[in-house]
């Protein structure tokens, strides 16, 4: 039998009808809804007169357009203070209510950011097909699984037929071995990845994330890097499964239970790339080059490490690379050769479907700690990625470390991530933040992201400016 | 879906690579439920000199006179010429809708991002990809002449200069035979719902705990 791909395995097992110019009927297992891609899905079903495929198939929660103070989420979806947010809101609910699919609803403990619910409840797991209209749903290839973002279109498709019409992708196998340096975090690989292959390196790959570093990796930390595989341009990135996914997975609400478990357990630990597998395409980092990462300009890949200089255009000999980066440095406000250090940053934010998991929250709350938010940073938010991380949070008393530090501890959502809601950048304004994409108005009309770990930011807030975040975990093992 | 053969449209620049969906379409106007009114938002934040919240009335807001699309010379544009990784980020289909709307039926680039490349095809755009020199190419022709116009042929598959010049494109069977015809592919699906169920039963053997609820 030839050697298989995880991508390979995934895909040749949920093949309904294979066509003959390469496209393919692929079965979805699972569909996660969100309220901004899906309300014209189900119009057009309703318009055509069908009806949900598999409606226990589908869980939906809204979390782009939801507020993430106390105060405007005390009543819900009428308390959504921007009218066109609370219709969206509220039309997820109506579609799900009318359809019978069960959605954790604003206020609902459960509620939280899609690609953070999905995994944490067990809702998707290894071996699935998973889609989403979100392109961060590369995400749950941490489990193992095969899952993509998809649009509207596709969401009506899914919904009405479980089945998207794909073309397979190639295999990309991208490796770092060794073993990362203390204080070097999931965040600072993936956009150490991101600057290497640039963000159309992955165009037309699906991404298997493998060596050394992924396999002693936290569960929390390949979903923080199989989040960002979008950013390299591939819509899916994967894990294999191991007894990290597994230990991971068991006992989550949705996962099987007794003898569903065991037969899924030994199915799942099929799920690696054979011996001898064939790559298309085979990237190599070694972890000891890695080193905290700040991106710099309007694209991920525009990303150094800490201690570097922002680039100058004059160096680059590619006229549209040069203009390219000239534009970026002028939408940045930032000076060719400049030190990433001396760049001062007005607002923090920690959270995203990228950085919002309670590894994350701990991790920002151990720099902070005893510390002050610097008077000169307007303002810090930590955004919990559901209302599960904002309670385990608040169970180990990291809000309060938060609190202590003058840094505002919200409600959970995408928050400041693309700034649906009210949190957002001012015109020019500078952000640490741990979110996935830094383009133009991205966070906020003429606000500048820089995209770092939420140990960086959390740096930042107290610093006031970048800084390695190592120099302030001198002390530490 | 509205059917795509031939087209012959004037063509317009969007000279930068990595052009992404946030910049295509900003996110304020995601907030809608419905799949139009998103043309008059096309490129918002490059194409005004002030930001955009969905109800404004557009006429009454500075327009950017240095964004080539507000040129005289591009009015009435269906073809855009772009660069490499256009579409790249977010997988809002409601960048296709806005650039459907503003008028582009299709769009040349180098390369083009996976999730958006699919969406234009479920909305008749239909993106062409071509080598880096050929797209470079026909900038050169559009900014050297004033009305400069290109022919898309899809059932033969290439792009025609006023020249002449052709550039020939792939494109896959099925996606084809979908925008010719002006097929919804959903219906399409439909037609192998045998086959989807006699999967589904067969993975309900395999993996019961998918089905357990």
């Amino acid at each position: 039998m030839t050697a298989k791909t995880l991508y390979d395995k995934l895909w040749d097992d949920h093949i309904v009808t294979q066509r003959d110019d390469g496209s393919a009927l692929i079965y979805i297992d699972r569909h996660i809804v969100h309220e901004v891609t899906s309300p014209q899905a189900f119009e057009g079903l309703r318009l055509a007169k069908r009806k949900p495929w598999r409606v226990d198939s589908i869980l939906a929660t809204p979390d782009h357009n939801v507020p993430t103070t106390q105060k405007e989420r005390a009543d819900g979806v009428s308390g959504i203070a921007d009218p066109t947010s609370r219709i969206q809101v509220q039309t997820l609910d109506d579609n799900c209510d009318e359809l019978g699919i069960l959605e954790f609803k604003i206020n609902d403990k459960r509620q939280g950011i899609v690609h953070v619910v999905g995994p944490e409840t067990g809702a998707c797991l290894p071996g699935m097909t998973i889609v989403c209209g979100d392109s961060h749903t590369s995400t749950n290839g941490a489990l193992g699984a095969l899952s993509m973002g998809i649009g509207t279109s596709e969401v009506e498709h899914v919904l009405a037929t479980q089945c998207l019409v794909a073309k397979k992708m190639q295999n990309m196998l991208v490796q770092v071995n060794g073993k990362l340096l203390h204080g070097v975090t999931p965040k600072d690989v993936v956009l150490a990845i991101i600057g290497k292959i640039g963000t159309a390196g992955g165009t037309g790959y699906a991404i298997e994330f493998g060596g050394d570093v992924f396999k002693a990796m936290s569960m929390e930390g390949r979903l923080t890097v199989c989040n960002m595989a979008i950013e390299a341009g591939a819509r899916a990135g994967m894990v294999a499964v191991d007894d990290i996914t597994l230990d991971y997975v068991k006992g989550r609400t949705f996962a099987p239970k007794g003898e569903h478990w065991d037969i899924a357990e030994k199915a799942w630990r099929e799920l690696t790339s054979d011996e001898g597998a064939h790559f298309d395409k085979v990237v190599t980092l070694d972890a000891a080059d890695i080193t905290p990462q700040v991106s710099w300009g309007t694209s991920p890949e525009m990303v150094s490490p800490v201690s570097a200089n922002v680039p100058n255009p004059d160096d680059e000999t590619d006229p549209v690379k040069k203009e390219g980066l000239r534009r970026a440095l002028d939408y940045m406000g930032l000076q060719a050769g400049q030190a990433i250090t001396d760049i001062h940053v007005d607002r923090v934010f920690i959270g995203s479907c990228t950085n919002s998991r309670i590894e994350d929250i701990r991790a920002a709350a151990q720099v902070v700690k005893g510390l002050r938010k610097a008077d000169s940073v307007k303002e810090a938010i930590v955004v919990p990625g559901s209302g599960e991380v904002k309670a385990q949070a608040e169970k180990e008393g990291l809000d309060k470390i938060f609190i202590d530090a003058n840094i505002e501890w919200r409600e959970p959502g995408c928050s400041m991530c693309l700034a649906m809601n009210a949190d957002k950048l001012g015109d020019g304004e500078h952000c640490a933040s741990t979110s996935n994409r830094n383009f133009e108005g991205r966070q906020g009309y003429g606000g500048r992201t820089h995209l770092v770990s939420p140990e960086m930011a959390a740096a930042a807030a107290i610093k006031g400016h970048f800084v390695d975040v190592r120099e302030m975990m001198k002390g530490e093992a | 879906m509205r059917a795509f053969t031939t087209l012959k449209g004037l063509a317009a620049p969007m000279d930068r690579p990595n052009v992404d969906t946030d910049l295509i379409i900003p996110k304020q106007f995601l907030k809608s439920i419905k799949r139009t009114g998103f043309g008059e938002n096309a490129f918002d934040e490059l194409r005004y000199l002030d930001e955009g919240e969905p109800g404004k009335d557009n006429s009454n807001r500075p327009v950017n006179p240095d964004f080539p699309l507000n040129f005289a010379r591009y009015q009435g544009a269906s073809v855009l010429l772009a660069r490499e990784n256009f579409g790249c980020g977010s997988s809002r289909e409601h960048a296709p809708w806005a650039l459907d709307e503003y008028g582009f039926r299709a769009i040349i680039a180098p390369s083009f991002a996976d999730i958006f490349f699919n969406n234009c095809f479920k909305n008749a755009i239909l993106p062409i990809v071509l080598d880096e020199k050929d797209v470079e190419t026909l900038f050169a022709q559009m900014y050297a002449q004033e009305g400069y116009s290109i022919e898309v042929d899809l059932p033969e598959q290439v792009v025609r200069t006023p020249e002449g010049q052709t550039f020939s494109f792939d494109i896959d069977a099925f996606r084809k035979h979908c925008l010719l015809n002006g097929l919804d592919d959903i219906g399409i699906t439909m037609q192998s719902s045998d086959d989807i169920k006699a999967y589904e039963q067969a993975r309900a053997q395999r993996a019961p705990w998918l089905f357990a609820s």
